[in-house]
């Protein structure tokens, strides 16, 4: 198990939380909060080891431009694809514009 | 369940605990307790190296059911294979707990247990088995005011602790997809041998364990299909039955004179079972 903490520039504040996914195996959980304008911390705990770097660019793809609501980020990963992580972010802040959050 | 139907209703088993919750209560009344965002996690995991959940597996959802108060207690079985651990299975022994209390103080609160469970999860040994005793103790306190249904829909089904929380709803529900043992197949074969107990022979193992020969042999009374309308009528219908006049659990004279006509030396079939268990367990 592995805790990895990574920011990347945003912007206005994310109205609302959102909450997708399970902590099942290849899957994971991701639950979505309000931050400070400009700036989003993503929280990451992962049950596979050694892969900060993996991390590190699959997010960089999705927050790497900062034009996403600026939100704190909990992930709670058992073992999911690169893919999987990148639609499970997708659809927590689909969830937070079509509900205004959990 | 015809081609059709199949392609419009709403799988009740590819939901997760929060959805199945949603779609029993009335539309619009959910809201959660100890949510998670309250981050209300497993404080023994980490230690061993395990990614905790942020609601620990299990959904604690109020709201009303065919106009009155109802609490949907929900088990994720996709996390740790529903295991109960001491804040799991805590969240449903203080929930039933609760609306015990509200019955006695003149709301009738009544509750739906999901079980998607193994039994206790192993990494907090004697505190998850100390939380499942007070959930049995829960629901025999509850079941005398109100009817609690318990429903496995699978696909991880109902194991172990849970299995006995189970039998002593006042009502059980279950699928085709979902089984219902004290003991899983493995241990079963591990313990007494794969000539009694294939683990890996599935169409076997849901012969005997499987919720229609459940249904079949009176240990889930109601059999529905994977369908989300169908689990929701099931359960109002149950809730507008009203108390069973007994339940299964206190029918123990009628159960023992079933098992006296089983005979151990002979090999079971799953027909055997059904001819003998079929007859009820009326004393």
């Amino acid at each position: 198990m592995e805790t990895i903490v990574l920011e990347f520039p945003a912007g206005q504040p994310a109205q609302g939380r959102a909450l997708v996914g399970v902590v099942a195996s290849g899957d994971l959980e991701v639950l979505l909060e309000a931050n400070a304008a400009n700036r989003t911390v993503v929280n990451i705990t992962t049950s596979v080891d050694g892969k900060g770097r993996l991390w590190q660019a699959v997010l960089e793809r999705i927050f790497g431009d900062g034009s996403l609501p600026a939100a704190k980020l909990e992930i709670n990963d058992s073992g999911a694809t690169p893919g999987v992580v990148q639609m499970r972010i997708g659809q927590v802040f689909e969830q937070l514009k079509s509900t205004g959050g959990a | 369940m015809d081609t059709r139907q199949l392609l419009e209703r709403q799988s009740f088993i590819e939901l997760d605990a929060r959805s199945r919750a949603k779609r029993l209560l009335d539309k619009g009344t959910f809201s959660e307790l100890l949510d998670p965002f309250q981050r209300v996690t497993s404080p023994w995991l980490m230690r061993q190296g395990i990614v905790t959940q942020a609601d620990d597996g299990m959904v604690v959802a109020r709201g009303t059911i065919d106009g009155e108060p109802a609490v949907v207690l929900g088990i994720d079985g996709g996390f740790q294979g529903g295991s109960m651990g001491e804040v799991s299975a805590a969240k449903i022994a203080g929930s039933l707990e609760l609306a015990a209390e509200d019955n006695r103080n003149g709301i009738p609160t009544r509750a739906v247990i999901l079980f998607e469970t193994g039994g206790v999860r192993l990494q907090e040994a004697n505190l998850g088995l100390a939380a499942i005793a007070e959930i049995h103790a829960g629901i025999v306190d509850l079941r005398r005011y109100q009817p609690v249904i318990g429903i496995t829909a699978g696909p991880i089904g109902c194991y172990g602790g849970m299995s006995i929380a189970a039998g002593l709803c006042s009502y059980l529900i279950g699928t085709r997809e979902a089984r219902l043992g004290l003991n899983g197949p493995a241990v079963i074969e591990q313990e007494a041998g794969i000539a009694e107990f294939d683990s890996r022979d599935r169409p076997m193992i849901w012969s005997f364990t499987g919720c229609e020969q459940r249904h079949r042999t009176g240990l889930v009374d109601d059999y529905v299909a994977d369908d989300a309308d169908a689990m929701r009528a099931a359960v109002i219908d149950l809730f507008r039955a009203g108390r069973p006049e007994a339940c299964r659990s206190e029918r123990v004279a009628g159960f023992l004179a079933r098992l006296s006509e089983v005979d151990p030396g002979v090999q079971a079939t799953p027909e055997q079972v059904a001819a003998i268990y079929g007859k009820g367990f009326q004393s």
